[in-house]
């Protein structure tokens, strides 16, 4: 039993960053929490990996404010385009 | 009664449509002449096959699905390249030691860290920086699920992968990341 809850540090990462977004299942966390215990190094990474968490999440809100236009030249240069195609 | 029937108005399309399918894409694909391209694809090929255009959905939800198709394709050929710059390995692939963390790429500690925690316009510069050094499918995905937050879900129907690749991309666009930042934020 407890040899299927054994998981290498790339596949506990995996888990770690899928956590990131609430999305690991109750089956993966306990796997990361058991590996978390045994390894500093991935225990570092999963605290690292709160810290990045919170920037990206800054850096989404930021970048979701943002809305993209098309210049006027631009779709000036898409209409004849378009025009051109019809033809 | 029966249901209302949807045209086709073509001569409206850039006007009406033109930011909404630009915005669209560059969410997307974060290139801005990219993003020009795959709109001016999408209008040419609606045009192409308006006669076929049956009135079911609205003009601008059948623009966005002919949309939808030019973006994976431009997905499966970032995919596909022959050659196409893969992220470092931070793990042993295979042998006794495989799925361990490789010496070199060992997260080191961020001694400054609290001092750099402080969220600003630096930092974006630097995030945006070490987004952009990622291989370009790793950072489509990894912006679409962190920067859009977009549904696992939508994301693999977008791109028509399975959600173990998509963990596995976003697992390895962080481990990545995280070193990036670590060299260049925190401990640099």
């Amino acid at each position: 039993m407890f040899k299927n809850l054994k998981i290498t540090c790339n596949q506990a990462t995996t888990i770690c960053d899928k956590n990131q977004y609430g999305e690991g299942s109750v089956k993966e966390l306990i796997k990361l929490n058991i590996h978390l215990i045994l390894c500093r190094i991935c225990m570092k990474y999963s605290k690292q990996n709160t810290t990045l968490s919170s920037f990206y999440k800054a850096y989404s809100m930021h970048c979701k404010d943002i809305k993209y236009c098309l210049s006027l030249e631009d779709k000036e240069a898409l209409k004849a385009a378009l025009e051109k195609n019809k033809e | 009664m029966t249901e209302q029937k949807h045209a086709l108005t073509p001569n409206k399309w850039i006007d009406n449509y033109a930011d909404y399918l630009f915005n669209y894409t560059i969410s997307r694909v974060n290139n801005s002449d990219l993003a020009k391209d795959l709109v001016q694809e999408t209008f040419f090929a609606g045009l192409k096959s308006a006669k076929n255009f049956q009135g079911k959905a609205t003009e601008k939800t059948w623009l966005v699905s002919i949309l939808k198709r030019k973006i994976i394709d431009h997905y499966r050929k970032i995919n596909s390249k022959k050659g196409q710059a893969e992220v470092r390995m931070s793990f042993y692939d295979d042998g006794e030691n495989e799925g361990s963390w490789l010496e070199e790429r060992v997260p080191q500690s961020w001694d400054n860290a609290s001092e750099k925690r402080i969220e600003n316009e630096e930092l974006r510069i630097q995030l945006a920086a070490c987004i952009d050094k990622l291989p370009e499918k790793y950072a489509m995905v990894f912006r679409m699920k962190t920067v859009q937050e977009f549904e696992t879900e939508e994301i693999c129907k977008e791109l028509g992968i399975t959600s173990s690749n998509l963990w596995v991309m976003i697992h390895r666009a962080r481990t990545q990341l995280r070193r990036c930042m670590e060299d260049n934020w925190f401990n640099n």
